[in-house]
């Protein structure tokens, strides 16, 4: 196979990738009333019928507020389990590593199911608790994969300087290991608020009647018709998202060239 | 206490939080709903502990199971096999390109950041009667109707593809990039052709990531459940969808629990003999 015809098989495939994207941004911006081609002209009333669209917006603060504490919770989670993995020989470190890589293996669906039972025999039934404990059991896998990668690169005599020095294990920790580190906290946060937000599985299984997370509600708002407002809620939904990744890689560099590594 | 027994114990104090969180929110669950599977329904709520066994003689016999489960295993065959072929080249030009091949990855990656059902209800805008591609061909003249090519098993195939094709790329890049290419200088050298050299030298050494990226791609499609609700015709229902129903329509939960745990088993089986072969660390490398 010739270099040139790589090159244009890989160029069809980004096309395949984005081009759904690019239908959801065009259509976002049409005027028609239903979200369909022909396009009738460009306006931006859809994005006004979100702004104005109360449960939308409800969605979208139960949505962020899970993510931020899903995100928080995963990551000292992570952190602490990736130090005690990658920082001292325990007996059984492969076991532990796959017992808590799990959750990626284990389809979405009987993991929701199995929680779900489990806390309703226990008289927990749902509610938001429920629905972050699943979403902290999702995103934890991804937080350790990455922090551990970042640790393990981190050379462990600078660690052994601060104790020397007098530092505590303590002070070690906080003025040496977790500024090095912090580009992988970062990432893994990112990666657990990611999960998180866009998580509907789990999420139609756990969250109490009432609550709506961004993607549960784009899924009861498909079930009419696929309206000219899911479009522009997928642009917005579109910018945040590669937004969001952008600035925390842009961040995560800054990061990394000031602390040195 | 002594200072060793200190150390010793450091470790597990820092592992104690996300361990008892799986043990708790995932280990237990899993072992309490094997026990729930043999439960028998009653009112929903109050389902008759025992151990029974006619959940798991009707997951296991009853001909309308069986035949989602192997509609969902070829779905999840064919969605992994095309996720191969897609992504194996596109993994090799990235990893062997001279430009930025960071930049290449990151832009591969983007739409595997953006909202799985945005994505996955976007080929209704695409493929919809009165989607892009529709429109398209009227346009040109090819068709004078538009065409129904939605709600069948290739749309399903084809949103999953399009959700999973970069967990593939990430996987197969992780691999390639690890191989030295001195190696293929070294195998043209000798006389092999740049395809030889390909074929013997650098396919067999990146088979480990194609293998984790095929096991994602496969475990994830085989238990997906959106993706045929969206995308999918009312016959096309996949075995996640007959958790759902049994768990939260019908409320018959001891059936929910074995038709879950079957579907655990099914995969359960694939992942031991991925770990019997390549270990879980390879599946690792590809995901951070």
């Amino acid at each position: 196979m010739g270099w040139r015809l790589i090159r244009t098989y890989t160029i069809l495939v980004y096309l395949f990738m984005f081009l759904p994207i690019v239908v959801v941004v065009l259509l976002s911006f049409n005027a028609n009333q239903f979200g369909s081609f022909p396009m009738t002209g460009l306006s931006t009333r859809w994005f006004e019928a979100l702004w104005n669209n109360d449960a939308i917006l409800r969605a979208f603060r139960t949505s962020i507020v899970l993510g931020l504490m899903t995100a928080t919770i995963s990551t000292v989670l992570g952190v602490l389990a990736s130090l005690a993995l990658v920082r001292y020989k325990i007996p059984g470190r492969n076991l532990i590593t796959t017992l808590l890589i799990a959750p990626i293996l284990v389809p979405e669906v009987v993991l929701a199911v199995a929680l779900l039972l489990f806390l309703n025999f226990l008289n927990i039934g749902k509610s938001f608790t429920l629905l972050l404990a699943g979403h902290v059991i999702f995103t934890l896998p991804f937080v350790i994969l990455v922090v551990q990668a970042r640790l393990v690169s981190i050379r462990r005599d600078v660690e052994e300087a601060a104790l020397s020095l007098g530092a505590s294990p303590m002070q070690t920790f906080f003025s040496v290991t977790l500024p090095l580190l912090m580009p992988a906290v970062a990432a893994g946060g990112l990666f657990a608020f990611t999960i998180s937000f866009d998580d509907i599985t789990g999420t139609l299984f756990w969250k109490p009647g009432g609550i709506e997370t961004v993607p549960t509600q784009i899924f009861s708002m498909l079930r009419n018709s696929i309206s000219p407002e899911i479009n522009a809620l997928g642009t917005v939904i579109i910018v945040l998202t590669v937004g969001l990744p952008l600035i925390g890689v842009a961040v995560a560099r800054i990061l990394a060239t000031k602390s040195g590594a | 206490m002594s200072i060793e027994q200190r150390e010793a114990r450091q470790p597990w104090i820092l592992l104690a939080p996300a361990l008892t969180a799986i043990g708790l929110l995932l280990i237990v669950p899993l072992m309490f709903i094997v026990v729930y599977s043999f439960w028998l329904k009653s009112a929903a709520g109050a389902d008759t502990p025992g151990f029974f066994l006619d959940n798991w003689t009707e997951a296991l016999t009853d001909r309308f199971y069986r035949d989602i489960l192997l509609n969902t295993l070829k779905i999840a065959a064919i969605t992994t096999i095309a996720c191969a072929l897609l992504g194996y080249p596109a993994a090799y030009f990235i990893s062997r390109s001279k430009g930025n091949k960071m930049i290449l990855l990151l832009l591969l990656m983007l739409p595997f950041w953006i909202s799985y059902i945005i994505r996955t209800m976007s080929w209704i805008n695409i493929l919809g009667v009165s989607g892009a591609l529709n429109s398209a061909m009227i346009y040109v003249g090819i068709i004078d109707e538009p065409i129904q090519m939605l709600y069948n098993q290739t749309t399903v195939i084809l949103g999953l593809v399009h959700f999973l094709l970069p967990f593939m790329v990430l996987n197969i890049f992780v691999s390639l990039d690890g191989i030295d290419t001195n190696l293929e200088d070294a195998a043209s050298s000798l006389g092999a052709t740049r395809w030889q050299g390909f074929l013997q030298v650098t396919l067999p050494l990146s088979l480990p990531g194609l293998a984790a990226g095929g096991l994602l791609c496969f475990v994830l499609s085989a238990g997906t459940y959106i993706t045929p609700v969206i995308l999918g015709g009312p016959r096309d229902a996949m075995f996640a969808n007959l958790v759902y129903e049994a768990i939260i329509r019908q409320l018959n939960w001891p059936l929910g629990s074995a038709l879950s745990l079957l579907l655990l088993v099914v995969l359960g089986v694939l992942v031991l003999i991925y770990n019997r072969y390549l270990g879980m660390a390879q599946l690792a490398k590809g995901l951070g």
